[in-house]
């Protein structure tokens, strides 16, 4: 089973995401109002270590595990995508009080509210799909 | 083990998540959650009614298996790493800024009155939690990205517009917790 590594790799991302309470409606309203480093310094520090790390794979051209070069895909600039897409995303992250990753680790901690907020997101991404050509890219 | 039933402080945490970034990476992906929702989408029928949903799934389960794993990580921390009594230890100035606005103080992980299954009796429960859901998968997807693909493994790889969204993330949410909360509590 290939996939057990990803089920693995999961979980450890599920447990770190309730432990460091960045998985905490109570966290988000804390760093949208600016009262505490604690989020601010989990994606700044995650952050400070990824630049170096993905600017050292790029320079020493890293392989993963199989062999395979490992590669970044650039993404293509626009602004009305990003920042319009992006507004509405912060616009739920903060309603919900959690982005994609922690709806599912608080549903798997017990909180059911997140299955409604989960089985909405589906419906958020499938409405995008359908819309997809009418909004501007 | 004291240390891990603790809360896990953000200096902590911040290196555990690049971790998770590289052995992503290492296995030939890329660290990214919200993707999952339009796999799920597809598996789920979307594909008759959009191009954007027609796509081979079956590359993706990957993912799926980091999803299933989250929820396994969830559970696994509420009921075997966490101390009885467990309250997020939020700053004062944000537990009286939530108490204007008619949250007790915390006394869990999050809010029972929103989050918990009575919760689900309340209507506008269930449009805060809709609209909030509805809108993280909406954004995320329009935004190609959430927090971990744009703001934690885009930004590593200085990516312009992982910045950008990352600058949407934050007028959305200062927009929702400074301007719309006041009138939705």
């Amino acid at each position: 089973m290939k996939n057990i590594k990803f089920l693995i790799a999961g979980t450890l991302f599920g447990i770190i995401m309730f432990k460091s309470e960045a998985a905490s409606w109570y966290r988000i309203q804390e760093m949208f109002r600016f009262q505490s480093i604690h989020m601010f310094g989990i994606i700044g520090l995650a952050v400070g270590i990824g630049v170096p790390m993905v600017a050292i794979i790029k320079k020493v051209k890293a392989k993963d595990f199989s062999g395979a070069p490992i590669v970044f895909q650039p993404k293509a600039w626009s602004i009305p995508r990003y920042l319009i897409g992006g507004t509405i995303f912060g616009l739920g992250w903060a309603l919900s009080g959690a982005c994609p990753g922690p709806i599912v680790v608080n549903f798997g901690a017990g909180f059911v509210g997140y299955l409604v907020v989960l089985g909405f997101a589906l419906l958020g991404t499938f409405t995008y799909g359908v819309l997809r050509d009418k909004l501007p890219h | 083990m004291e240390f891990i039933l603790q809360p896990w402080p953000w200096y902590v945490s911040g290196v555990l998540i690049a971790m998770i970034m590289f052995i992503m990476l290492f296995f030939g992906k890329s660290f990214g959650f919200s993707n999952n929702l339009r796999t799920l989408c597809t598996m789920c029928g979307a594909d008759k009614y959009a191009p954007f949903f027609q796509f081979d799934w079956k590359k993706q389960s990957w993912n799926l298996f980091f999803l299933l794993g989250a929820a396994i990580g969830g559970y696994i921390a509420t009921h075997y790493l966490t101390l009885p009594d467990y309250v997020v230890g939020i700053s004062e100035e944000t537990i009286a800024d939530l108490s204007k606005l008619g949250f007790d103080r915390p006394d869990g992980y999050v809010p029972e009155s929103q989050f918990s299954l009575e919760a689900l009796s309340s209507i506008k429960n269930w449009v805060i939690l809709g609209l909030g859901g509805f809108m993280v998968g909406f954004g995320a997807r329009y935004a190609g990205g959430c927090t971990s693909g744009h703001a934690i493994s885009g930004i590593s790889d200085l990516q312009p517009a992982s910045l950008l969204a990352v600058v949407g993330f934050f007028i959305g949410g200062l927009l929702m917790t400074h301007v719309l909360f006041p009138l939705i509590y």
